[in-house]
C-alpha cells in the first residue's frame, strides 16, 4: 500500500496538489506480484520509494501473529504497535503540540478508556483534559462543542459507535451546522471518535454502523482508519482539522500491529489509500473489511486475477480521484462494506462513480454489503452476516467475466 | 448513638421508619422580590443600582418593547417571514443582561434577544438579520431572531430546545480551563426544562464544578402547553438541589430582584466554580410566535392581565420616575426616537441586497471541498440557463 507521507510542519490542507498522482506511481513500480505482496511502499513528498515489512494478511483481523522474521527490531526503521496505542500516540503528540486539545468521554480518564486508547493521559495532563463525564451522549458533545466553540479542541469519545445515536441532534443540528449558521463566526473543531462495526458477538446494539447514518450531515468529514499508520495518522489530522471530523474505528481491529514510521507525519483526511495497485478490478472497501479482501485478492492471485484493492479511508467526502483513476483503468468496480445494504456507504459510492465514471465501466458496480438484519448474537449468524473472502472471490469471478 | 451506613456515596443515616419523602413540600418555594407592583421597594436591603445604569436598563426595556412591536407588524405586513416577542419577559431580558459583564458568555434559547441588544447590538444589525441580507453576520443563513455575534459573545441562536445548555457547560469547562474571571450564562424556558439535554447539563455542570448560571424563564407556557402539563414539581427551582446545584426564585417581573439575583448568582459562580440555577417566574404576553395565535388556547382577559397590570415595564419605571431619573418628556423623546431609528433600519435593510449564491456554499466546512465546487457549478450553469426560474435580485 502507499501512503502520502506529509513532512512535519507541511500543512494538511484540503488542495488537490497533495493528491495521489497515481500515473507517476504506476510507472515506477513494474514489480511482479510476489514481489509485491507483503511490502509497504511509502510515496515519500519528494518522490523516492522505499518499503519496509507489513504482516501477512491476515485471517478474521483480530489479533496479528507478530512478524516472523521479525528478529532484530533494533535494525529496522521505526517503532511496532497495536492499532490502539497508535491512536494513543497520535493523541498524545497532539495534546503535546497544543494545549487546546483535551479529550472527553466516559471513562477515559483514570480507567484509560474501554479500549485503552487513553491509557495513561489523565495521570499526565490532569482531570480537566482528560475528562470524565456522566453518562449522556447527547449532553457530552454537546459540551463539546460549547467548549469548541469558546477555543478548545475537545475530542469525544464514544464507547461505541452505536451510543452516539443519542448524539445525532448535537451532532446533526450543532456540530455540522453552527460554523454555517454563525456566518463562520464560530468554529467546532470537534473529533467525535470510537468503535463501531461488528465485533465477537457482541450483540444488535453494539454492533452499529453509523457512518451510513451520518453520511448525509452537512458540514461534517467522516473517515475510518484500518491501520496503525493511518489510525495514528488520522487521528492528528482529525485533530488538526477546523472542521468536525468523525473517526470510525473497528472494534476488532485495535489490536493489530505494524511498524510505523518514527519520525512525525499526518494522513490527508480527504485521500484513499491504495493497498494493492492492480489492472482487472478495482475493490473499494474501508475499516475491517479491508482484510476480507486482501485475504480474497491472494486466493484471485492464485487463480490468475490482478486485482486493485483501495481502502478508501475518506467516507465523506470520497476521493473521487483516486478512486476515478482506478475505474478509467480497470473498468470493473466492486464494493466491500460492512454497512447495510440499504442505505449505506456503498449505496451512496455506487451513485458517486455511476454519475461520475458510467462511460468508465465495463459492468454494473457491484456492491457486498450486509443484510438489512440487526446483527444476531450467536456466532455462526453472526458470520452469515458480514462479507466473507469466498464471496468476494466469487463477485470479482463473475464481475470478470462479463 | 449515631448509626450509619456506609454505602458508595457516603455515609447514610439508617431508621426503622418507613416514610416517603412527599412528591411536593406543603410550601412552594418562595420567590425574591424587591419591587412591589406599584414599584415601591419591599426593603432595603436590595443590590443598588445607579442612575445611569437604571436609566439605560429602563431605556433598553422600551427600545425591546418598541423592536417587538414594529418587526411584528413588519412580518403580519409580508415584510419579514417570522418572527417571535419578548412581550411580557422585558426584565429579565435586560436586568439580567445588566447584572453581566461583556466578558460573560451568553447562549440564548431564543427569547432573549434584550441581553444582545444591552451588549451594543444596534437596531440595524438586528434588522440585517431579520431581513437576512448581506450585512447578517449569520450571511441570510438561518430564520429571524437567530441572531448571533461572537463579538459580543452572544453564540448564534439554534432552533432545536434546550441544545444549547450542554454547550454551556462545555463553553464553562473552557473558561474555567483558562481560570477565566467570567462565567457563562444560559438561557431556556419552562417547556426547554423537559428536555433531557437540560437534567444531564445541570448533572454535568454540578460533577466538573463548572461556572454556569442556568436562567429559566418560566413564563406559564411552551406554545400551547401550559406548566400543569409539562412538569409536576414546584416549577423548576426545585430540580437544582437534585442535581446538587444552588438554586433561587426569582420575580421574573421585577428588574431589580432580576438584577440582584443574577449578580450574586454570577460572583458565586465564578468565585465557587460552580453552577447556579435561577428560576425567573414570568408570563409570555404574545403569542409563541408569529405563527402562533395563543387565544385559541387561553382566555383574552389573562393575557390583557398580564399585559397591563403586571406589566413589568411600567412597574420599573414606576421607580425610576419616583427616583427623579426620568419624566414624561423622556420618555416621548426616547420611544418617538427609537421608533424612528428602527423603521429606517428597516427600510436599509430591507432594501440591502441578499448575501451572494457563493455563501450558499461557503462555511459549510472551512474550504470549499471539490463536491460542493462541482454543486456550485452546477447551480450556477442552471441558473444561467433558466434565470426566470431563479429569484432575481440575489447576486451571483
Amino acid at each position: 500500500m502507499a501512503s502520502i507521507f506529509q513532512a512535519v510542519g507541511a500543512a494538511a490542507a484540503l488542495s488537490s496538489s497533495n493528491s495521489f498522482d497515481s500515473k507517476k506511481f504506476y510507472l515506477s513500480s513494474r514489480k511482479s506480484v510476489s514481489e509485491r505482496k507483503g511490502s509497504i511502499f511509502v510515496v515519500r513528498s519528494d518522490g523516492r520509494m522505499s518499503s519496509g515489512r507489513v504482516d501477512k494478511l491476515v485471517t478474521n483481523a483480530v489479533a496479528t501473529k507478530a512478524d516472523s522474521a521479525a528478529a532484530s527490531t533494533a535494525s529496522k526503521p521505526g517503532h511496532e504497535l497495536l492499532l490502539f496505542e497508535a491512536l494513543r500516540e497520535g493523541l498524545e503528540e497532539e495534546m503535546d503540540r497544543d494545549p487546546r486539545v483535551c479529550v472527553m468521554g466516559e471513562d477515559v480518564g483514570h480507567y484509560g478508556g474501554s479500549y485503552k486508547v487513553t491509557k495513561g493521559l489523565a495521570p499526565k495532563y490532569g482531570d480537566l483534559r482528560v475528562l470524565d463525564t456522566p453518562i449522556a451522549e447527547n449532553s457530552f458533545t454537546g459540551m463539546a462543542i460549547g467548549a469548541a466553540m469558546t477555543g478548545l479542541r475537545p475530542i469525544v469519545e464514544g464507547m461505541n459507535m452505536g451510543f452516539l445515536l443519542l448524539a445525532f441532534n448535537q451532532i446533526s443540528n450543532n456540530c455540522g451546522m453552527l460554523h454555517y449558521t454563525s456566518g463562520g463566526q464560530f468554529t467546532i473543531p470537534v473529533v467525535i471518535r470510537g468503535p463501531g462495526g461488528v465485533g465477537r458477538q457482541l450483540g444488535a446494539e453494539h454492533s452499529q454502523r453509523l457512518e451510513s447514518y451520518f453520511q448525509s450531515i452537512p458540514g461534517i468529514q467522516m473517515v475510518a482508519c484500518s491501520t496503525p499508520y493511518n489510525a495514528k495518522g488520522l487521528m492528528k489530522a482529525a485533530i488538526r482539522s477546523e472542521n468536525p471530523v468523525i473517526l470510525f474505528e473497528h472494534v476488532l481491529l485495535y489490536n493489530l500491529k505494524e511498524r510505523i514510521p518514527d519520525e512525525e507525519y499526518i494522513c490527508n483526511l480527504e485521500e484513499a489509500e491504495m493497498v494493492r495497485p492492480g489492472e482487472h478490478i478495482t475493490i473499494l472497501t474501508y475499516s475491517r473489511m479491508r482484510y476480507h479482501v486482501m485475504q480474497a485478492a491472494k486466493t484471485l492471485v492464485n487463480k490468475g486475477y490482478d486485482p486493485e484493492v483501495i481502502d478508501i479511508r475518506s467516507l465523506k467526502p470520497f476521493d473521487l480521484h483516486t478512486i476515478g483513476n482506478s475505474v478509467k483503468k480497470t473498468h470493473r468496480v466492486l464494493i466491500v462494506e460492512e454497512c447495510m445494504r440499504t442505505g449505506g456507504i456503498g449505496a451512496s459510492l455506487t451513485a458517486a462513480i455511476t454519475e461520475n465514471f458510467h462511460d468508465y465501466l465495463d459492468a454494473p458496480i457491484v456492491c457486498l454489503s450486509s443484510q438489512d438484519v440487526p446483527t444476531p448474537y450467536a456466532g455462526t449468524l453472526e458470520e452469515f452476516t458480514i462479507v466473507q473472502p469466498a464471496q468476494i472471490v466469487t463477485a470479482v469471478e463473475q464481475l470478470c467475466q462479463q | 448513638m449515631f448509626q450509619s451506613l456506609d454505602f458508595p456515596g457516603g455515609r447514610v443515616a439508617f431508621t426503622s421508619d418507613m416514610s416517603f419523602i412527599a412528591e411536593s413540600s406543603e410550601k412552594r418555594v418562595k420567590c425574591y422580590r424587591v419591587l412591589d407592583d406599584n414599584g415601591h421597594p419591599m426593603s432595603s436591603r436590595f443590590e443598588q443600582v445607579s442612575k445611569e445604569v437604571a436609566v439605560k436598563m429602563y431605556s433598553s426595556m422600551v427600545t425591546l418593547q418598541i423592536m417587538d412591536t414594529i418587526f411584528y407588524e413588519a412580518q403580519r405586513q409580508g415584510r419579514l417571514s417570522f418572527y417571535l416577542t419578548s412581550n411580557g419577559e422585558e426584565a429579565i431580558n435586560i436586568a439580567s443582561a445588566a447584572a453581566l459583564s461583556p466578558d460573560d458568555v451568553v447562549l440564548p434559547q431564543y427569547r432573549e434577544p434584550g441581553v444582545l441588544l444591552w451588549r451594543g447590538f444596534t437596531m440595524q444589525e438586528f434588522a440585517n438579520q431579520c431581513f437576512g441580507n448581506k450585512a447578517d453576520y449569520g450571511k441570510g443563513r438561518q430564520m429571524p431572531i437567530h441572531y448571533g455575534s461572537n463579538k459580543h459573545n452572544y453564540f448564534t441562536v439554534s432552533s432545536p430546545i434546550a441544545t444549547q445548555l450542554p454547550q454551556a457547560v462545555g463553553a464553562a469547562y473552557s473558561l474555567k480551563m483558562d481560570r477565566r474571571d467570567a462565567c457563562v450564562v444560559t438561557y431556556f424556558g419552562d417547556g426547554g426544562s423537559s428536555e433531557g439535554d437540560f437534567h444531564a447539563s445541570l448533572n454535568f455542570a454540578a460533577v466538573m464544578e463548572a461556572p454556569v448560571v442556568f436562567i429559566c424563564r418560566n413564563n406559564g407556557w411552551a406554545i400551547s402547553t401550559p406548566t400543569s402539563e409539562q412538569f409536576r414539581s414546584d416549577g423548576i427551582v426545585v430540580k437544582g438541589q437534585a442535581y446538587g446545584v444552588r438554586s433561587i426564585r426569582v420575580d421574573g417581573n421585577d428588574a431589580l430582584a432580576v438584577y440582584g439575583a443574577i449578580h450574586a448568582a454570577r460572583e458565586m459562580a465564578i468565585r465557587e466554580q460552580r453552577p447556579i440555577l435561577v428560576e425567573a417566574l414570568t408570563y409570555r404576553v404574545g403569542h409563541h410566535s408569529t405563527s402562533d395565535d395563543s387565544t385559541k388556547y387561553r382566555p383574552a382577559d389573562e393575557i390583557q392581565h398580564w399585559k397591563i397590570s403586571r406589566n413589568p415595564v411600567a412597574r420599573f419605571r414606576k421607580w425610576i420616575e419616583r427616583n427623579g431619573w426620568l419624566n414624561d418628556e423622556d420618555e416621548s423623546e426616547l420611544r418617538g426616537n427609537v421608533r424612528k431609528q428602527l423603521l429606517h433600519a428597516i427600510q436599509v435593510a430591507e432594501r440591502t441586497e441578499k448575501p451572494p449564491l457563493g455563501d450558499l456554499f461557503a462555511d459549510v466546512y472551512d474550504h470549499l471541498p471539490s463536491n460542493l465546487q462541482e454543486q456550485e457549478r452546477l447551480l450556477r450553469e442552471t441558473i444561467e440557463k433558466h434565470p426566470q426560474d431563479y429569484p432575481d435580485g440575489v447576486p451571483v
